[in-house]
């Protein structure tokens, strides 16, 4: 009680009563008093799972998991360990999360620019899409797309097909896959030195306007580089591009690219849904920039598009990245309601059958918050440094 | 900081008393909180007036009659293969009857004991009769719905890898999803414990469209599971399924379990009377058993046997006095 009539001393606060010391000493102690809590429960909760005869620690990780699994994207068989069904389920969570984030993307600012239409039908239709997808739970689209539309398709025999080339039946999608040895493999490299000079055009084309205030037709260059390389290298090649076609054989197709029914269900639900999304935050971004600055642009003398993309997209984006971040978030999160229909991601190979057959629970369930926390932390840094990027630069 | 450090403490502690009495427990809760399947006509199913029913869900009355004098009292909760050890070790459940294989890895690592055997089973494969397999040697390239979590999931991979086959496992959660899957053509084979492909079976729209092939796989003891470390639970729920099995053997029925009372044979006398307090039980804890739930052949008999939709034969489930394995250690 004492220590408030020596503060009336305005002059000197002791050391021990400065601001700064009492912050960081609380910050401090709290600090500790968590790690001590966090390591007593842990401690406890070991000692009790010993105690009761449950195995611990992750020596499970190099033992073999000895069961199958639907879809690997890197080499796995049964004789691989339970650590390689972690990367396994962990591969394919990504893969369904990084297609679902890019088609999600573009069709959410496709309908997001329909939403904003003149066209009343367009506007209109886009504003059904949002509100019905929107409003609809997730799980039951899953469902929808899994049950009611893939399932009724028929069996491999009567599969439907384009040509002999692409064939779509109750077990999933069968698609042709180029054969690297032969001229694809020339046409990827095409592809490559494409994308380098396209980005180098562009840097060009970028510098040249700051300086010479001249326009170039970047768009328009880029894309008959990016078709026209690669096209190049394919007939010069001999135009031998070898396919492995998916053939009928035995039960199933072999061959080609399989697109299983579970991912194919997964990954449209997942889009659609959170499209519906993306399409409310472009409009609100775009909406977002008044309407003065389109008409000083066009005052201006920039054309329609000019405007679009050096007045409002820039500035759209800077409110759209932000809501953006968390719907890519959402979608990550939301990939794990594949174990609902058995599409092999993390959750359901490695919290679902490897910690059924281990049994260690604890284990695995911090290792998958683990790695959902991660990618969510890395979505959301590099969501960060892209703001950051097009943020406002005040002068 | 005083009683932050103390309630801290007080936290820690009560992760301590863990170790708990099922015992007493299930008494003082009046029921027994019995794992069950999400539904498998014959071993444990609710029927269509939400009783559960099934050679499994007759284990988990059986205990409730030897603890609490009344067959009624058992809670189930519905858990899908990957949930349920979980559910026990986690305490939600006070046993686990739920055609679960005894295999060295659960029984020494998840901190769980098998009480015993209900059914000895193995695992078989379904097809649809149209594809014309018969064997399952005819398998390569096919695929194969199972079920998450399962020893199946297990045997399955070392068949094929034997025969040098390749299969692909379309793997869902429920038994539920895997025969909808198998029915839609998913997958061209089902596979699972031979006894629970005939349960399935009988769920399709058109069982007779789906054969169950010869080939039997594996071993599976099928089982009750309780927690390891509660010695005195673990012996209740083993020495129910015994005296079930005993009283079989000794000809002892629900529906002359009466008589018997009277009877002079002292292995019967012993089955009917006395050595409750041995379990700490009350001393009408297997008369309560018999005349509630039945011996052991009257369960096979109403839920998978003769007198059940799924007709299995006794096999190796007879007695081991007529043909099967079935034995119980003696009560005395
Ligand atoms: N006995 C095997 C398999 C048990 C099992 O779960 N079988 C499936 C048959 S497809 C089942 O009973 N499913 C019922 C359910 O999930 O509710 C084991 O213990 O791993």
């Amino acid at each position: 009680m004492n220590q408030a009539s020596n503060n009336n001393n305005p002059e000197k606060p002791s050391f021990f009563n400065s601001p700064q010391f009492r912050s960081i000493a609380a910050q401090a102690l709290l600090l500790a008093a968590m790690g001590v809590f966090f390591y007593f429960i842990i401690q406890n909760m070991l000692a009790n799972m010993e105690a009761r005869g449950i195995t611990t620690g992750f020596a499970f990780l190099h033992e073999k998991a000895g069961f199958g699994i639907l879809q690997t994207l890197i080499p796995y068989s049964e004789d691989s360990t339970y650590g390689r069904t972690f990367i396994v389920g962990l591969l394919n969570t990504l893969l369904v999360s990084g297609l679902g984030i890019v088609f999600a993307s573009i069709l959410g600012f496709i309908i997001g620019v329909a939403r904003l239409s003149k066209n009343w039908l367009v506007s209109h239709i886009a504003g059904v899409y949002i509100e019905t997808f929107r409003n609809i739970p997730l799980l039951l689209q899953i469902f929808f797309w899994y049950f009611a539309v893939i399932r009724p398709l028929p069996s491999p025999r009567q599969s439907l097909s384009i040509g002999d080339w692409i064939f779509l039946n109750v077990r999933g999608l069968y698609l042709p896959r180029p054969e690297l040895e032969s001229g694809f493999g020339w046409m990827l490299a095409a592809l490559a030195i494409a994308i380098v000079a396209v980005l180098l055009l562009r840097r060009w084309a970028i510098r040249r306007h700051y300086e010479t205030g001249k326009t170039f037709p970047l768009l328009l260059t880029s894309i008959v580089i990016l078709v026209g390389l690669p096209l190049l290298a394919y007939l010069a090649s001999g135009g031998t591009i070898a396919w492995d076609r998916p053939v009928l054989k035995g039960f199933n197709f072999q061959g080609g690219i399989t697109v299983i029914p579970e991912l194919l269900a997964l990954l449209i639900a997942l889009t659609i849904y959170t499209a519906a999304f993306i399409a409310e935050t472009v409009r609100a971004g775009i909406l977002s920039v008044s309407r003065g600055q389109t008409e000083a642009a066009l005052a201006l003398g920039l054309t329609q598009t000019q405007t679009l993309n050096m007045v409002i997209i820039p500035q759209a984006l800077r409110v759209i990245i932000p809501p953006l971040t968390s719907q890519y978030l959402n979608l990550v999160k939301n990939s794990s309601l594949a174990t609902a229909i058995g599409y092999p991601d993390l959750v359901s190979v490695f919290m679902g059958t490897t910690l059924n057959q281990t049994g260690q629970a604890v284990e695995i369930i911090s290792m998958t918050m683990g790695v959902y926390l991660t990618i969510s932390l890395l979505i959301s840094a590099f969501m960060n440094w892209y703001n950051h990027k097009m943020a406002l630069v005040e002068r | 900081m005083k009683k932050l450090a103390a309630s801290l403490i007080a936290i820690a502690c009560i992760g301590g008393v863990a170790s708990a009495d099922t015992l007493e427990a299930v008494k003082k809760n009046g029921h027994v909180k019995c794992g069950v399947t999400t539904g498998l006509p014959g071993f444990s199913a609710a029927d269509e007036k939400g009783v559960w029913r099934g050679i499994d869900v007759d284990i988990c009355r059986g205990v409730a009659a030897a603890v609490l004098g009344d067959a009624n009292k058992v809670k189930y909760t519905p858990l899908t293969a990957k949930e349920r050890f979980t559910a026990l070790q986690s305490g939600e459940i006070d046993m686990l009857s739920r055609n679960t294989t005894w295999t060295l890895t659960r029984d020494a690592s998840l901190g769980l004991n098998f009480t015993g055997v209900n059914y000895y089973d193995g695992q078989g494969f379904m097809v649809n009769k149209n594809l014309g397999v018969k064997s399952a040697l005819e398998l390569d390239g096919a695929a194969i719905c199972i079920q998450a979590g399962t020893t199946t999931e297990l045997n399955l991979a070392d068949y094929f890898k034997s025969h040098n086959m390749k299969y692909r496992a379309v793997t869902y959660d429920s038994s539920d999803q895997t025969i909808k899957g198998f029915e839609a053509g998913r997958c061209d084979v089902l596979t699972s414990d031979q006894s629970q492909l005939y349960a399935l079976r009988i769920r399709l729209a058109k069982p007779e469209d789906a054969v169950v092939l010869p080939e039997i796989i594996s071993k599976e003891p099928l089982g009750p599971v309780v927690r390891q470390g509660d010695d005195k639970w673990f012996n209740i729920v083993k020495w129910t399924l015994f005296a079930m099995i005993n009283a079989e053997e000794l000809g002892v029925s629900s529906s002359n379990i009466k008589e018997m009372k009277k009877s002079k044979n002292p292995a019967i006398q012993r089955l009917i009377t006395g050595q409750g307090e041995k379990l700490g039980l009350s001393d009408d804890w297997s008369y309560n058993i018999i005349s509630q739930v039945g011996n052991y052949g009257e369960i096979f008999d109403r839920n998978v046997g003769a007198g059940s939709p799924l007709k299995i034969e006794r096999g190796l489930n007879q007695l081991w006095n007529k043909g099967g394995i079935m034995y119980a250690p003696p009560i005395r």
